[in-house]
């Protein structure tokens, strides 16, 4: 319990931290939003709409403490401004419409990996030594040094565009309307195969490798000895006494790897115009959209935290020590 | 004094074992390769990266080695360009990372109480505060550029090494020779430097090493985003063109291919050394692997029996 309350702590100041940051980083820089939504419709706005932007964004002449209560609490009512790539579009609306692909991608993703990447590792150190143990590994590796979005355009050129095997761009045919049908999943299903594709192969080495070395560390712990000793079989051993332990180091990791696989999808949604955050971040980075990345980096951030909260209580009902203490 | 000697006689030898294994040969071979790339190959490629020599998106070919991009430039030139400031940002954003971390996760882990317990703190919001939007935000408002990069890379990245080092920091303060010197009354900046600083040589190098690759792969990333300055040549800028320029839907693989091969063999070939140095100083890993040799070469399965482990030279 006290592991939870200590991390909710944490938890709590990292969002702060994030929406801090949020708040000055643009207010200690030159320039500012309304100045670049001016640039992107000169012409076509009078020289006063300016002054009236940058009210619409939350820059005023105010004392720097004033406009931070003011900011906070706009964000307390789930108010992130206007975004200008989408105008007059709410910076909530837009990602609002984002945020379900993301996480639908990159949950998907992350739990093939994980799946796949222990069942991988626990098989590697059952037969130590055996070609798959030695072939694998490296080859992984290899992978795992391209960058994600490399690997996805690959994918999308060799199974996209060359076989025509899966469908490119987008997260479902423009011909279907978003609708809870048979029809409609399978489709989001083949648009989602290529881009989930990439990121399992990106992250598959990594967690491959960490549960084959928490693996050799457990199979010389004492009840392995003994379950040896009972002469229990030896798939028996891997899977019921070893496997089993040997994943909670990896829930943990489980955690952290949620940051790094939600980056490393940002920038494949990119390739495939797949409509989640990634996506959103780069028509916010291109059209100088700052109130839109920031309110991504906010909802990603709490995105992360609130995964991260739930594996840390996860990893409480896994694990009885923890309770113990 | 002959206890000090014997220290860094083992020192030495890390280096040696370093060189003697195989997996540390073929990636320290591979990165001075690319290092020599970039520093030598501007000079051999007379073709000016940047400047428009052919047809755009021409397959490669005896007159372009590996065709030209979208807009006509030669892609070999500007890989061997891009190799240049893609490996000085990602080395020199990779020391400085370590670095960092090392000064925050050694403060912390040596002066322990308050000290600690802030600067832990620290380090585990910067861990969980996912790093490429956080990096988006700050570089979208700063000059964009190499420096640029290099410093948000910096904000972002340092955490890991700190806590790495702060936990190696704590279990060596716990040994004898530390409480011997400190017993001994010698002053605090002296036993880090010398007494514990010599000890963390491994952890520091791998500390550098999956900095560096951090660095390199998380630039080649941004500068894909169109964060950075699009008009040098990177490896990162490179294929933030050759996607602008929809080199994939016009069947311009030539453009992607080699930027691609090229950061993946070296972060390959640094992760390779990377777990070349781990399995030097993991005396279990080393044991591991000579055990396996001894049962393969007399014909037994290696299963579950665990090798024992000896001081080296035995």
């Amino acid at each position: 319990m006290r592991h939870i309350l200590r991390n909710l702590g944490l938890y709590a100041f990292a969002a702060w931290a994030s929406l801090t940051l949020n708040f000055l980083i643009p207010r200690l820089m030159p320039g500012d939003p309304a100045s670049a939504m001016f640039a992107r419709f000169a012409g076509q706005l009078q020289p006063e709409a300016i002054e009236a932007l940058r009210q619409a964004f939350g820059f005023t002449d105010e004392p720097l403490l004033q406009q931070y209560f003011t900011y906070v609490g706009h964000l307390f009512q789930g108010d992130l401004g206007l975004s200008v790539a989408y105008f007059p579009a709410k910076v909530t609306d837009v990602i609002a419409t984002g945020l379900g692909w993301t996480l639908l991608l990159s949950g998907v993703a992350v739990i093939i990996a994980f799946g796949l990447g222990s069942l991988l590792g626990v098989i590697a150190t059952w037969r130590r030594g055996g070609w798959l143990d030695s072939v694998l590994p490296p080859v992984l590796i290899f992978l795992g040094a391209f960058p994600y979005f490399w690997l996805a355009m690959m994918l999308l050129y060799v199974l996209g565009l060359t076989f025509e095997a899966f469908p490119i761009r987008h997260a479902y045919s423009d011909t279907l309307a978003p609708a809870f049908s048979a029809e409609f999943i399978l489709d989001v299903l083949q648009h989602m195969v290529l881009p989930a594709t990439a990121i399992v192969i990106a992250s598959l080495g990594g967690w491959m490798l960490n549960m084959r070395s928490t693996m050799v560390g457990v199979l010389a712990e004492d009840y392995i000895t003994m379950a040896n000793a009972k002469g229990l079989s030896q798939k028996r051993i891997m899977f019921h006494y070893a496997a089993r332990n040997a994943l909670l180091p990896n829930v943990t990791g489980f955690g952290m790897a949620l940051g790094f696989v939600l980056s490393g999808s940002l920038l494949t949604e990119i390739v495939f115009s797949y409509p989640g955050q990634g996506y959103l971040l780069i028509q916010a980075v291109r059209n100088q959209d700052y109130a839109l990345m920031q309110g991504i980096f906010l909802t990603i951030t709490l995105a992360v935290l609130g995964a991260n909260l739930l594996v840390d209580i996860l990893y409480v009902w896994l694990d009885p020590r923890t309770r113990a203490r | 004094m002959s206890s000090a000697n014997q220290a860094s006689k083992q020192r030495s030898g890390f280096i040696w074992q370093l060189l003697e294994n195989r997996k540390a040969t073929v990636g320290v071979v591979l990165i001075l390769l690319f290092v020599l790339m970039g520093l030598f190959g501007p000079l051999l490629v007379s073709v000016d990266p940047s400047a428009f020599v052919g047809p755009p998106h021409q397959p490669p070919s005896s007159e372009f080695l590996l065709g030209t991009t979208g807009q006509g430039q030669d892609v070999l030139a500007q890989t061997i360009a891009g190799a240049r400031t893609s490996l000085a940002v990602g080395f020199l954003t990779g020391f400085a990372v370590m670095a960092i971390g090392a000064l925050v996760g050694m403060t912390a882990g040596f002066f322990g109480g308050w000290v600690d317990s802030v600067l832990s703190f620290f380090t585990n919001v910067f861990l969980i505060i996912p790093g490429l939007p956080m990096a988006v935000v700050i570089a979208a408002y700063l000059q964009p550029g190499p420096v640029t990069i290099g410093l948000v890379l910096v904000i972002t990245g340092w955490a890991w090494n700190a806590r790495m080092l702060r936990s190696q920091l704590l279990s060596l303060r716990e040994k004898d020779f530390v409480m011997a010197a400190i017993v001994s009354g010698e002053g605090r900046l002296r036993i880090i430097f010398r007494e514990i600083l010599p000890n963390m040589t491994s952890l520091l190098m791998s500390g550098f090493i999956s900095a560096t690759v951090y660095a390199i792969g998380a630039q080649v990333g941004l500068e894909f985003l169109g964060i950075g300055d699009v008009s040098t040549v990177t490896w990162g800028t490179n294929l933030y063109w050759a996607s602008n320029n929809a080199a994939l839907l016009t069947g311009a693989w030539w453009t992607v291919v080699p930027t691609g091969v090229c950061v993946a063999l070296v972060g390959f070939a640094l992760v390779l050394v990377n777990y070349a140095i781990d399995e030097i100083t993991n005396p279990r890993l080393r044991a591991e692997a000579t055990w396996t040799r001894v049962l393969k070469s007399h014909d037994l399965e290696s299963g579950l029996s665990t090798p024992v482990v000896r001081p080296s030279g035995n």
